[in-house]
C-alpha cells in the first residue's frame, strides 16, 4: 500500500514539472489546434489553378472558345499566349507554367472538313505527377469538347463506365489529411516529450537522484511518461473535435474505439520516447533523433502520403517497423470507413509489441545505473 | 586597450568551432542523419501511381467480359488481386486495403452492348485516398475506351476518313521523359533536410547556452550583438554548406542524378538561403527559455516547411490565404529553386524573383532575431 502511495508521490512530481513550464504547456495543447486548422485547410491533393501557356497557330473562332474552356475550368489559368515554341523553356525553367499547349495552324479548318484536329501538350516533367495529373484533366476537357461536336451523331456500341467513391464522395482531401496529420502529432509530441524532458533531467543530474530512491527504477520511468499520456490523450480529444466540428471530417465508426486505439498509440509512441532518453545523454541529441530522425520516416512511411505498396519491397519491409504505419491504417478504418475492431485487431496487436518492446529495452537500459 | 573586432570575431570562431568539434556523436549526427535519409527516402516517397489493386466483380462471364479482364490484366497500372462473386466480397477487399478499386461488369453485359448499343459498367474507388482514387478510376476508363474502340471496330466496319470529328492529343513530358520520381524528390527532401539541420542545430546551440549559464557570461565580454551572432552563424553555414555538397555527391552516387544548371548557382542560392534558414533557428532561440520549448516551437516550424513548402503537394493547389503564408516560407523558395536548378538547368536570371524573395526574407529573420536580442539582454 504505502508502495503504492509512493508512486503517485512520483506521478504528482512529474505533473508539477510539466505544469510548471507554461511555455511548453501551452505549445504542447495549442499546436494540434494549428496544425490541424491550417494544414485541414490548406492541404489538397486536387491539381488546380495551374498556370498554361497557349500556342495557338490556328487562330480562329474554333480555338479562341477552345482556349476560353480552358479558362473556364477551374483547373487551368492561362498565363501566357506564345507565338513561338522556343519561348517554352524559358517559361519552364522560370516556374512560371506547369503545361504548354500546341494548337497547330489549321485546326478548325482541318477538324470541320477532314474531321481530324490535332493538339499537342507539353508538360513540365520535373514535377511529374502533378504534370501527369494536369495533363489528364486537360485531355477530359478536350473530350468534353470532342463529344459536344459529335452532338446527336452517337457512336454506336458504347460502353459507359459510372464511376463512385466510396467513403469520399467528393473526394475531399480532409478525409486523407486529418487521419495523416493527426498521427504525426501524436508520433512526434509523443517521442519529443518525454525523450527531451527526461535527457533534461539526466543532464542536471536529477535522474541519478531518482533511479538512486528505493522507489523501482520501472515505476520511476513509467511515471515519467503518465502526464505525457494524459496531455496527448486530450490532444486526441482536442483534433477529433476539430476534425469533426469545424473540418467536417466525421468519426464513421465507434468514438470509443477509436479513443482507445489512440491510447495503444501514445504508449506506443512515449515508450519509445522513453527508449530514446535511454541511450542518450544530452538534449539536443534527443530532439536531434526524435525530431529529425523521426520526422521524415514517420511522414513517408506511413502510408499517408506515398501508397506502401508502390515502394520497393525493401522500403515495404522496413515500413513495417514504423509505427505510424499502423495507427494511421486504424485510424482510417474507424473513422473514414467505419470499420469495427475485427479489421483493427492485427494492427493494434502490432503497437502493443512495440510498446513492450520499447519498454523493456527503456527499462533495462535504465536499470543497470542503479548498480 | 580593447581588443580589435577582428581579434573578437576570431576568437569567437574558434570557440564555436572547439564546441562543435569537441561533441563528436552531435557532428556525427549533423551529417550522417540527413545523407542517410536522403538516400533512403527518395526510394519511399515514390509517388507516381502505380500498381492499383484492383478487385473485378464479373457477373456476366461472357467472352467479351474475359477480354476486358485481360486487357485490365496486362495493363502497366494494375494488379487484379481477385475476382469475386458478387460486389459485398469485393468491397470487403476494399476495407482490408488489399484493394482500391472495384470494377463490376454487370449481368448480360455482352448482350445488352450488342443488343441495345450500349452498356453500362461501373467502378468504384476508395476514395479515401484521393489521388490514388483519381487517377485509378482514369486509367481504367482509359482502358475502358480502348477496349471500347477495339470492339466497335470488331463490329462495324468505320470508314477509313471517319465521319466523327476527333480531336488527336499528343503529350510529352519534358525535363524527365522516363518519369523518374527521385528526379523531383532528392532536391526536395535535400533542400528540407539542410534547412532543419541548420535551423535546429542553431536554435539549439544558442538555448543550450541559455540554460548552462554561459549565456551570462558571453554577455559581459567586450563582444557586440552582431559578433555573437556571427559567431553563432558562421560555424552552421559552413556545415549547412558541407551538407548541401554531401547531398550532391550521395544523390549523383545513388541516384546518378547530375545537375543540369551550374553548380556555381546552386551555391550561390545555398549560400543565400542558408542565411534564412540560420535565420530561422535565431529567431527561433530567441523566442523560448530551454531546449523543451525550443523542440516544441521547431516541430511546429519543421511540419509548416514540410507540408507547406510544396515537396509533395503542389502550392498553387492551395487557398489564396494559404499561398500567402506559403510565400513567406523560406523552405518553398528553397526547393523550388533546387529542382529547377537540377532538373531544368534554370540559371541565376530565370530564379532572380526566387532569389530577391530569399534575400528579403534572410535579412528580416536575421533582424528581427537581433532586436528581440536587444530587448530580452539589454
Amino acid at each position: 500500500m504505502k508502495f503504492r502511495s509512493k508512486s503517485f508521490v512520483f506521478i504528482f512530481k512529474e505533473f508539477k514539472h510539466v505544469l510548471r513550464d507554461r511555455r511548453s504547456l501551452f505549445f504542447l495543447m495549442a499546436q494540434p489546434v494549428m496544425m490541424m486548422l491550417l494544414f485541414g485547410f490548406a492541404l489538397s491533393n486536387e491539381v488546380k489553378e495551374s498556370n498554361i501557356a497557349v500556342i495557338d497557330q490556328s487562330n480562329d473562332l474554333e480555338t479562341i472558345k477552345l482556349i476560353d474552356r480552358f479558362e473556364q475550368s477551374k483547373y487551368f489559368h492561362v498565363a501566357e499566349r506564345l507565338t513561338n515554341t522556343n519561348e517554352i523553356d524559358r517559361l519552364f525553367r522560370q516556374g512560371r507554367i506547369r503545361l504548354a499547349i500546341i494548337i497547330h495552324s489549321n485546326f478548325a479548318n482541318n477538324l470541320n472538313h477532314l474531321n481530324q484536329g490535332q493538339i499537342q501538350i507539353i508538360a513540365d516533367g520535373s514535377d511529374p505527377n502533378t504534370a501527369s495529373i494536369a495533363t489528364s484533366y486537360l485531355s477530359a476537357i478536350l473530350r468534353d469538347y470532342q463529344n459536344e461536336l459529335l452532338g446527336d451523331k452517337k457512336l454506336p456500341y458504347s460502353i459507359a463506365v459510372e464511376t463512385r467513391m466510396l467513403y469520399n464522395p467528393q473526394l475531399k482531401s480532409a478525409f486523407n489529411f486529418v487521419p495523416g496529420v493527426m498521427t504525426l502529432i501524436l508520433m512526434l509530441l509523443g517521442a519529443m516529450m518525454t525523450s527531451v524532458s527526461i535527457v533534461r533531467e539526466k543532464e542536471q543530474g536529477s535522474m541519478e537522484l531518482l533511479l538512486a530512491s528505493p522507489i523501482n527504477p520501472i515505476r520511476v520511468v513509467i511515471s515519467k511518461a503518465i502526464p505525457y499520456l494524459l496531455l496527448a490523450f486530450l490532444n486526441v480529444v482536442i483534433i477529433l473535435f476539430i476534425a469533426v466540428f469545424v473540418l467536417n471530417v466525421p468519426i464513421q465508426g465507434s468514438v470509443f474505439l477509436l479513443l482507445m486505439s489512440s491510447l495503444l498509440f501514445i504508449s506506443t509512441t512515449l515508450s519509445l520516447g522513453l527508449f530514446i532518453s535511454s541511450v542518450t545523454e544530452q538534449q539536443q541529441v534527443a530532439m536531434f533523433i526524435s525530431l529529425i530522425g523521426l520526422l521524415m520516416p514517420a511522414l513517408v512511411f506511413s502510408g499517408f502520403m506515398f501508397p506502401i505498396e508502390n515502394m520497393p519491397k525493401i522500403m515495404q519491409i522496413i515500413s513495417n517497423i514504423v509505427p505510424t504505419r499502423w495507427y494511421y491504417a486504424i485510424v482510417r478504418a474507424i473513422m473514414i470507413k467505419g470499420l469495427g475492431l475485427s479489421s483493427i485487431w492485427k494492427e493494434c496487436l502490432i503497437l502493443a509489441g512495440m510498446t513492450f518492446f520499447f519498454m523493456t529495452l527503456a527499462i533495462k537500459k535504465f536499470k543497470p545505473r542503479l548498480q | 586597450m580593447r581588443p580589435s573586432a577582428f581579434y573578437i570575431m576570431r576568437t569567437i570562431l574558434e570557440k564555436e568551432f572547439r564546441q562543435i568539434f569537441r561533441n563528436p556523436t552531435i557532428l556525427r549526427m549533423i551529417i550522417v542523419m540527413p545523407i542517410f535519409q536522403l538516400i533512403l527516402i527518395p526510394l519511399a516517397a515514390d509517388y507516381e501511381i502505380k500498381n492499383i489493386n484492383i478487385t473485378i466483380v464479373d457477373q456476366d462471364h461472357s467472352s467479351y467480359s474475359r477480354q476486358l479482364l485481360h486487357k485490365i490484366d496486362a495493363s502497366k497500372y494494375f494488379i487484379v488481386r481477385t475476382l469475386m462473386p458478387d460486389f459485398e466480397h469485393a468491397l470487403n477487399n476494399v476495407e482490408q486495403n488489399v484493394s482500391d478499386l472495384i470494377l463490376t461488369i454487370p449481368n448480360h453485359f455482352e448482350q445488352q452492348l450488342i443488343r441495345e448499343n450500349k452498356a453500362t459498367l461501373q467502378v468504384s474507388a476508395d476514395g479515401v485516398n484521393g489521388t490514388k482514387a483519381g487517377l485509378g478510376s482514369a486509367y481504367l476508363s482509359m482502358i475502358i475506351n480502348d477496349f471500347n474502340r477495339e470492339i466497335r471496330e470488331s463490329l462495324v466496319q468505320l470508314p477509313r476518313r471517319s465521319d466523327f470529328p476527333q480531336v488527336e492529343i499528343y503529350s510529352s513530358l519534358w525535363y524527365n521523359p522516363f518519369v523518374r520520381y527521385p528526379l523531383f524528390m532528392v532536391p526536395g527532401i535535400l533542400a528540407l533536410l539542410v534547412t532543419m539541420v541548420g535551423a535546429l542545430m542553431c536554435s539549439l546551440n544558442i538555448v543550450h547556452e541559455k540554460e548552462i549559464g554561459t549565456m551570462e557570461q558571453l554577455n559581459v565580454t567586450p563582444m557586440k550583438k552582431y559578433q555573437f551572432i556571427l559567431g553563432k552563424l558562421i560555424p552552421f553555414w559552413i556545415l549547412g554548406l558541407l551538407t548541401i555538397t554531401l547531398g550532391l555527391v550521395a544523390g549523383f552516387l545513388v541516384y546518378h542524378i547530375v545537375s543540369i544548371g551550374s553548380l556555381w548557382t546552386i551555391y550561390l542560392f545555398s549560400a543565400v538561403y542558408l542565411f534564412a534558414a540560420l535565420g530561422v533557428g535565431l529567431l527561433l532561440s530567441t523566442l523560448v527559455d530551454n531546449q523543451l520549448q525550443a523542440t516544441l516551437f521547431s516541430f511546429f516550424i519543421m511540419m509548416f516547411f514540410v507540408m507547406m513548402g510544396g515537396l509533395y503537394t503542389p502550392l498553387e493547389s492551395m487557398p489564396h490565404w494559404a499561398q500567402i503564408l506559403a510565400d513567406g516560407n523560406p523552405v518553398s523558395y528553397f526547393i523550388r529553386v533546387l529542382r529547377a536548378i537540377i532538373i531544368k538547368g534554370s540559371t541565376l536570371g530565370d530564379l532572380w524573383k526566387d532569389m530577391r524573395a530569399m534575400i528579403i526574407i534572410a535579412i528580416v529573420l536575421n533582424s528581427l532575431a537581433i532586436l528581440n536580442y536587444r530587448k530580452r539582454m539589454g
